[in-house]
């Protein structure tokens, strides 16, 4: 265990721990931009500069590991000033139009505008442009946002190992895209909208469905796959408009495209709300009773099993079903039915 | 005739540029039309050499007849004939063409170890370097020292890095030393990516198994196995000359395995850099090789516990390793012997601007500015006033007159706002606008910046704009304040050493020039006459001849006048270009 004080109180924590986790054991409330505890650090936005006594610059804390007798200050006149700098510099090459964008009132960005005052720039000057519009079907990129701090770049190659973006081109005309800027093409689990910390990177399909005020969360499992990831369903007048998941969950936040983007049908007027049966050969699917339904399965499984055998009948399950689902299911096929011929699709 | 004449052509890059293969064949051809094809292999040797330092004089040309030297200058092949025929055939040397006082000036105030034989000796022949006690660092460190007392030696040497931040090389080494690990790397940092920078560049083309040879020491030093030369692709002669010094030092041995019969195994691997400055910085260096994109990372983990592959790794400037084969030879007493109190040896410079004597030199730390600029650079050119003394390129910091004495050092040059850095040295005068250089330097910086940290990124982008301003006339009153603000907001909070040393030319020139700032500012005045938007042309009546030049010169139709009889010019129309300043012979034309 390593000993070092923070702001003046002590505290004791363990070899490799970087001077920003110790300092959030203790409560304090460094302001970072591209960091993310789920990422290798990148030191990259300077926002959680801290000062170590006897180093003559500050520090960023996300990056620099504790050591024996470090004693650091989070908070002084200089690292205010240093702070509200950085950030008056990203803001000096940000479209700042806050009331059309989607992020309003959950943007980092925002925030840290509210919170260090900054509505005058000392620093107004060039922006970037990026006009073009990316036509991927599920994220939208608005690169003028985008202020570098490469959590999509790290998210995209180190958890989900595609590497589909990266960042091009140097200095003032850094960007992140896609290899030779064509249109993003790549697997959509939208992990990148999920980390970015501004209005950069948004899910088409939740545009302009709602302000942030009016979103109702509903924690839920995905109903996709058995592994289950938790998400929080976000609805505005009870319609769901985004699927988001948080960061302490079984699966630390991270979502598959499905999960994150395949919610739609939810709102749509013609999905499946009832059991449907075909009474006539030949004759149209018709809405029916979940009684109606399950009677007519069991009875079909007793005349077919009388008449031709148990291993005239098999089982085929979903990987859209638990392993206790599943479990039940074979089980049910063997005792009940009495035949060994169980399946599963994702078998093929 | 003799029978032993020995004939060097200078032929760096300058030299190659000024003609110098031209020059070397013209040699072979008229020594063997005179009937002395024979000789030519035995008796009258032509060589190449590397790079001496002076290219402005080249192609420079040695002919020892007898260990008698005479010293050529400006020799085109067309000159050649004669040469061969009066000095090497008769005798006596063409008096017409050999170099001046000034000549020697230039190297006799200097003190030469790194260069010592770069343009003496043939770099494409490892038999040359052998001549001169090469190769004899390493046999001595492996049969006679154990790796400890090569880093004790290197540290009583007192040898500080050459490429920029001055970090003791022993020190460094032990470190690495110290850490435990199946492999470990000695990387040679030949980027030099500043602009008007070209010392690394001539160690390598002049002399590449010094650097072979250093990074051996190293690598036995610490422990390593592999070593990478990370040099820019647009050096292509040393590009070249490295990889006929690296297969030269396997076959005779001194690269490969069980060197020298001793269990020690080393090979250098060469990886081409595409240009960018910030791949100079260590650890974007190394995730170039590494094949990522070179941005620089946050310290620690430093290299040495860190580095290549994730393995400690020793990375040392060119300069700094092409030392080491002298320290091991001639002792770590020597060496620190040389140079001022705490910054040991000598320092190699690439002098130029408006300086007589352009060129690379080599000088021992703690000499005087004022003996480099008028003794070793022979002044200002013109009559002109001495200004500024710009040091460590874009990172550094302009000296100004009131510091002439000062001795050149790493904490001497700190103190006055400036910084060794991998050492430019450019010399600006009373025609050099202040305002203008420090938005030279930070046009360089702003473009060569990776992007990776806020206040590098966009920082250097608004400094830029502020000083466009400055010098287009648009300048606000608040703009000093503004512009100090910044720099020190960036200095404190950039990742890495371009954007923490970025802001500098903009510090050091306020804090010594600031009444040209203000003149720029309150004025719309450029005390220089260089920002073009704040200049007025004008015709002096009585001086103008009307001959109509500046009338033909100009672009924009803004002069007027008829032949014979002076000229004006319509300042409505002007489109400030100086084409008029440019072409008229008189002086007539006057900017201000
Ligand atoms: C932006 C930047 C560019 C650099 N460029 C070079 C370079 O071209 N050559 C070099 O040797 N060192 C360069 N350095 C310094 C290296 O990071 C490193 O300190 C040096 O290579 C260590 O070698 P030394 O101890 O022998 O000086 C640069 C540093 C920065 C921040
Ligand atoms: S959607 Fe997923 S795969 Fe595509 S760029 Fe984003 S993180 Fe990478
Ligand atoms: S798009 Fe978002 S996550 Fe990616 S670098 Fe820009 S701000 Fe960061
Ligand atoms: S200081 Fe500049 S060059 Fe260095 S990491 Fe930051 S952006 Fe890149
Ligand atoms: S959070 Fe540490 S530098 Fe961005």
């Amino acid at each position: 265990m390593i000993d070092l004080t923070i702001d003046g109180r002590d505290i004791s924590v363990p070899e490799g721990t970087t001077v920003l986790d110790a300092a959030r054991l203790l409560n304090l409330d460094i302001p970072t931009l591209c960091h993310d505890p789920r990422l290798k650090p990148y030191g990259g936005c300077r926002l959680c500069i801290v000062e170590l006594e006897g180093v003559p610059r500050p520090v960023t804390a996300c990056t620099t590991p504790v050591a024996g007798g470090m004693v650091v200050t989070t908070e002084s006149e200089q690292l205010y000033r240093l702070r509200r700098t950085v950030i008056e510099f990203l803001l000096s090459d940000h479209p700042n139009d806050c009331m059309v964008c989607q992020r309003a009132g959950d943007c980092t960005l925002q925030e840290l505008a509210y919170f260090y005052g900054l509505r005058d720039n000392r620093f107004w000057g060039e922006r970037r442009r990026y006009d073009k519009e990316d036509a991927n079907p599920f994220i939208k990129r608005e690169m003028e946002k985008c202020i570098l701090c490469a959590k999509c770049v790290r998210v995209c190659g180190e958890v989900q190992a595609v590497g589909a973006i990266d960042l091009a081109y140097r200095g003032f005309n850094a960007k992140v895209c896609p290899p030779y800027e064509k249109d993003l093409d790549c697997e959509f689990c939208g992990q990148c909208v999920a980390v970015c910390p501004t209005g950069a990177l948004t899910g088409k399909v939740w545009e302009a469905q709602g302000r942030q005020k009016d979103v109702k969360y509903t924690e839920t499992v995905c109903p996709y796959c058995g592994c289950g990831c938790n998400i929080t369903l976000h609805s505005v007048r009870n319609r769901v408009i985004r699927v988001s998941s948080r960061e302490n969950t079984l699966n630390e936040g991270w979502l598959c495209s499905k999960g994150r983007f395949g919610f739609e049908f939810i709102n749509k007027p013609d999905r499946l709300r009832t059991p449907l049966i075909r009474r006539r050969k030949d004759g149209p699917l018709e809405p029916a009773s979940w009684d109606e339904a399950l009677g007519l399965i069991s009875s079909r499984f007793e005349g077919i099993k009388k008449e031709h055998g148990p291993d005239a009948l098999g089982g085929l399950s979903s990987a859209r079903c638990t392993n206790e689902e599943n479990y039940a299911f074979q089980k049910f096929f063997r005792t009940v039915i009495g035949t060994n011929n169980i399946d599963h699709c994702a078998r093929y | 005739m003799s029978n032993n004449i020995k004939i060097n052509v200078c032929m760096g890059t300058g030299g190659i540029a000024a003609g110098g293969d031209e020059v070397m064949a013209a040699f072979d051809l008229e020594l063997r039309k005179a009937g002395l094809e024979a000789d030519v292999e035995k008796h009258c040797a032509v060589h190449r050499v590397g790079c001496r330092g002076f290219c402005a004089r080249d192609v420079l040309v040695d002919v020892s007849v007898d260990d008698v030297r005479t010293t050529y200058q400006y020799i085109k092949a067309d000159m050649v004939p004669r040469l061969v025929e009066e000095h090497i055939i008769g005798g006596v040397p063409v008096e017409d063409w050999v170099v001046g006082q000034d000549y020697h000036d230039f190297h006799d105030r200097q003190e030469k170890v790194v260069l010592a034989d770069c343009g003496q000796i043939d770099p494409e022949d490892i038999q040359a370097y052998l001549d001169v006690d090469g190769y004899k660092g390493i046999v001595k460190a492996l049969s006679e020292m154990s790796p400890a007392e090569v880093i004790e030696c290197v540290k009583a040497s007192g040898l500080k890095g050459r490429g920029g931040a001055g970090f003791p090389t022993g020190m460094k080494w032990q470190f690495c030393a110290a850490n435990k690990s199946d492999r470990k790397y000695v990387i040679c940092n030949a980027d030099e990516g500043d602009p008007g920078a070209f010392m690394d560049r001539s160690v390598i083309e002049g002399n590449p198994h010094a650097v072979i040879e250093g990074m051996s020491i190293a690598a036995y030093a610490i422990g390593a196995a592999e070593g990478y030369v990370y040099i820019r692709a647009e050096y292509p002669l040393a590009v070249e000359r490295l990889h006929k010094a690296l297969s030269q030092a396997r076959a005779h041995g001194f690269l490969g395995k069980a060197i020298h019969g001793t269990s020690f195994d080393f090979d250098i691997k060469v990886k081409l850099g595409a240009g960018a400055f910030v791949c100079g910085e260590e650890t974007a260096l190394i995730a170039s090789i590494e094949g990522q994109r070179g941005m620089p990372r946050a310290k620690p983990p430093f290299p040495a516990a860190k580095g290549l592959w994730g393995k400690p790794t020793v990375i040392n400037n060119v300069e700094t390793l092409a030392n080491l084969p002298f320290i091991l030879r001639k002792g770590a007493e020597w060496f620190a012997s040389l140079g001022s109190e705490t910054s040991k040896g000598t320092k190699v410079f690439a002098l130029t601007g408006k300086i007589c004597n352009t060129g690379l030199i080599e000088v021992p730390m703690g000499i005087p500015l004022k003996e480099i600029i008028y003794d070793i650079g022979g002044g200002i050119e013109g009559d002109r006033l001495f200004k500024a003394v710009q040091t460590g390129g874009p990172s550094g910091g302009c000296i100004p007159v009131e510091h002439i004495d000062l001795p050149v050092d790493y904490e001497n040059l700190l103190k006055v706002g400036s910084m060794m850095g991998s050492g430019g040295m450019v010399v600006l005068d009373e025609n050099d606008c202040m305002v203008n250089i420090s938005k030279f330097f930070l046009e360089f910086t702003q473009s060569e910046s990776c992007g990776k940290c806020t206040p590098c990124r966009i920082g250097t982008k608004r400094l830029l704009e502020v000083l466009t301003r400055i010098t287009e006339g648009k300048g606000k009153k608040t703009d000093i304040d503004l512009l100090l603000d910044m720099a020190n907001d960036i200095k404190d909070t950039s990742l890495c050493g371009l954007g923490m040393s970025a802001p500098n030319p903009v510090l050091s020139t306020i804090k010594y020039f600031r009444h040209e700032y203000e003149a720029h500012i309150n004025d719309k005045r450029c005390p220089a006459a260089v920002c073009r938007s704040l200049l007025t042309f004008t015709v002096i009546e009585n001086l103008c001849k009307g001959c109509g030049m500046c009338l033909r010169a100009c672009p924009a139709g803004a002069i007027t006048g008829e032949k014979k009889k002076p000229h004006y010019i319509d300042t409505s129309l002007c489109v400030k270009c100086g084409a008029c300043f440019d072409v008229c012979k008189f002086k007539s034309v006057i900017k201000e």
